[in-house]
């Protein structure tokens, strides 16, 4: 099991987000989490990731076996975890290959290896650069700067490919893209797929699980999981709706 | 002579040189060069030396520094005849024209004033005002005005050589030319420099003006420059200061401008005891763009005083301030913004802004933007803000597996960036990158391009004195 979160709560302010969180993800699978707004989605990523603004209050989260609250950001970064940000924040002043270089060594460093000397590293940049047809020269541009929304959803991606993370989680990948730049999104995301990794999709509409097609679905609603089922429960979402989930529930 | 309640032992001792060794400091003056220097004379005794009584200086003490013992002198004791021996310039690929003074004396390798091809005059302060008596009756001394504070007076009254740059109309000067400050001195030093740059119609210069490399001893350093802009002229100016944590820096820049000049002029102090930057820019042209660019790093006890004075006189022009600043450990600064824009100023643009960021709870800041305006079509703003490194940011860089160290380090090079990236003298901007970068990391030792080699002292340096000016 690569990821196992049980009885998850959080809170952010005294306010609780999360009321009891429960979710199990393997190696090689692709999970959903869908909700309506405001019920916990990105909290649930941004804890994982290791935000502290938000204070977990009970529950545990197994990674690779590990405690992972245990870890600060950084290392669980460097332990194969990718955070996807719904709004990716703007760095002025940080190159975006500096942030790479940057990033790819400090992991390198966490699991003993040498920095990447300076020639392989560039061309591991043009390299994923190409996976997520971004044209642009990114070597003096700072982090997102002046970047639209599509071109930072797909600098996400980019990220996301430079580090090969083991578990991935996309918060909300899709909002603000049109089809081209959805498209692009999904295809990076397919080709770094693999029986090694797992990404979890959080996401509003079913629109993007027709790229990204998932093992598993999940609706969080409320800050719990209440419903879980294969690809066919986002349909079904789709078409009936966050009502019918709260019918269900009563 | 009125009774100072502040009456430092400083202050008696100039007051009482300026009578005993009158015969140096007005050699080779004439008449009225004398005059003026009396006239400051007065002026000091009148107003001392600043104290915090006084709003301008409200915010930077200077008792201590006042009540040192410092080595005064009025004769060049030293003149070093090779100047590359004394600095070598470790920019690389910077090709530039470079002078050098020498504990307040201008420093040559053959003749104390030159006329360089293109027509440009380039030499000591004190032999210019010798050779050129025209252009110091039209120029000098008419911009710094004693009435603002008493090291003006002082320096006026008692300041012998220092740096003068005449570039005629119509020449854009091709190098950069590049002065060097440098104090070498066995003991505490008091000392002052005083200097005038004329920049002739259509006329083009780029001035990179750099104190550092000094020693560790005390030295109380006041320099004023007056620069006289003429019509459409253009300067881009740089002020580098990195010098040891005993010195104190009174540096004040006397800009004036008139129709369609512009200026840029960008002041990076990345070390010092007590750094005050002057600036007093009289807009009195139409036409005009002045952009006022500021970087302070200053950690332990540092402290920096960046004085800006922005005065539209004519409509139709522009200035653009923006002023940057980290402060560690118990380090402090100051940013006194004034912009005046004077009744008739119509269609002035005026804008300012003050950047701080304090990474300690003792560290702080005292921003004081001030704009008084007294026409009514114009754009003017101010901002101020005094904060912590975004915290958003800094969860987004570590989300990626960059140490809290490492981001921090990160999003501090990203706050300086901004005022790196106006630097147009492409070496230059490249070397600030890395000394910037170096300074943050603690790494930027005062002596690391000096020749002296304080810090190594194993490493020979060789001098070439003239004993005959001793």
């Amino acid at each position: 099991m690569l990821l196992s979160i049980k009885n998850l709560h959080a809170s952010i302010n005294g306010k609780e987000i999360l009321k009891g969180v429960n979710l199990e993800v393997n190696k090689g699978e692709v999970h959903a989490i869908m909700g309506p707004n405001g019920t916990g989605k990105s909290t649930l990523a941004s804890v994982i990731a290791g935000r502290d603004v938000f204070e977990v209050t009970d529950g545990t989260i197994l990674y690779k076996g590990k405690n992972l609250l245990a870890l600060p950001v950084e290392a669980r970064a460097s332990e194969g975890i990718f955070l996807g940000f719904q709004y990716p924040v703007e760095i002025p002043g940080v190159s975006m290959t500096n942030f790479m270089r940057t990033a790819v060594n400090e992991q390198r460093k966490y699991k003993g290896l040498d920095p990447l000397p300076s020639g392989e590293f560039l061309r591991l940049m043009e390299e994923k650069k190409k996976m997520v047809e971004i044209t642009a020269k990114l070597a003096n541009r700072s982090v997102n700067e002046g970047f639209s929304g599509g071109e930072k959803k797909k600098n996400e991606i980019f990220q996301m490919a430079m580090l090969e993370p083991t578990l991935s989680i996309l918060d909300e990948t899709d909002s603000g893209l049109d089809i081209d730049a959805l498209r692009i999104v999904a295809n990076g995301v397919n080709k770094l797929r693999s029986p090694e990794n797992a990404t979890v999709v959080i996401t509003h509409y079913q629109r993007l699980l027709d790229y990204i097609v998932p093992d598993f679905v999940h609706v969080l609603f409320e800050g719990k999981i209440v419903k879980s089922g294969g690809k066919e429960l986002a349909l079904e979402l789709e078409e009936k709706g966050y009502e019918w989930i709260k019918e269900t529930l009563i | 002579m009125r009774s100072d309640t502040t009456d430092f032992p400083l202050k008696k001792t100039l007051i009482n040189n300026f009578v005993e060794h009158g015969k140096d400091i007005f050699a080779n003056n004439k008449e009225s060069i004398i005059d003026i220097r009396n006239q400051a004379y007065t002026k000091f005794i009148e107003q001392g030396l600043p104290t915090q009584k006084l709003e301008a200086w409200r915010n930077t003490d200077l008792t201590a520094v006042y009540n040192e013992d410092y080595d005064h002198y009025y004769t060049q004791a030293n003149v070093i005849k090779d100047i590359d021996s004394v600095f070598q310039c470790n920019i690389p690929h910077l090709n530039t024209t470079m002078i050098a003074l020498l504990n307040g004396w201008y420093v040559y390798k053959d003749v104390p004033l030159k006329t360089m091809a293109d027509g440009t005059i380039i030499g000591s302060f004190a032999e210019a005002m010798k050779v050129y008596p025209d252009i110091f009756d039209k120029y000098y001394a008419k911009y710094a005005t004693s009435k603002d504070d008493g090291f003006i007076a002082l320096n006026t009254a008692m300041a012998q050589d220092g740096f003068f740059i005449y570039v005629p109309d119509n020449v854009q000067v091709k190098k950069p030319i590049q002065i060097v400050n440098v104090i070498d001195y066995d003991k505490n030093i008091f000392l002052q420099t005083r200097n005038l740059i004329i920049l002739g119609k259509n006329s083009e210069l780029t001035l990179v003006h750099c104190d550092d490399s000094y020693n560790h001893q005390k030295c109380l350093c006041n320099t004023v420059s007056e620069i006289v802009q003429d019509e459409n002229s253009y300067l881009d100016h740089y002020k580098m200061q990195n010098v040891n944590n005993n010195s104190t820096l009174i540096n004040s820049s006397y800009f004036y401008m008139k129709n369609n000049a512009r200026l840029t002029t960008n002041g990076m102090s990345l070390n010092g005891g007590i750094l005050r930057n002057n600036k007093h820019i009289t807009i009195d042209g139409e036409g005009c763009e002045a952009n006022v660019y500021g970087l302070y790093l200053m950690d332990k006890k540092q402290h920096i005083d960046n004085n800006v004075f922005i005065d539209h006189a004519k409509p139709n022009s522009m200035s653009n301030e923006l002023f940057k600043g980290i402060m560690d450990d118990t380090a402090s600064g100051v940013f006194n913004g004034h912009v005046l824009v004077q009744r008739d100023a119509q269609k002035t643009n005026a804008f300012q802004r003050n950047k701080n960021i304090l990474l300690t709870d003792k560290a702080k800041v005292n921003s004081k933007p001030f704009l008084e305006i007294y026409a009514d079509d114009v754009k003017c703003s101010h901002g101020a803000t005094v904060g912590q490194l975004d915290t958003e940011a800094m969860f987004y860089i570590r989300s990626r597996g960059i140490s809290e160290d490492s981001a921090q380090m990160l999003l501090m090079y990203a706050f300086c960036d901004e005022i790196i990236q106006k630097i147009t003298v492409e070496p230059l901007k490249i070397r600030l990158e890395d000394m910037v970068k170096k300074r943050l990391r603690g790494e930027l030792s005062v002596c690391a391009q000096c020749v002296l080699h304080c810090s190594h002292p194993e490493k020979e340096f060789n001098f070439e004195i003239d004993l005959s000016k001793i």
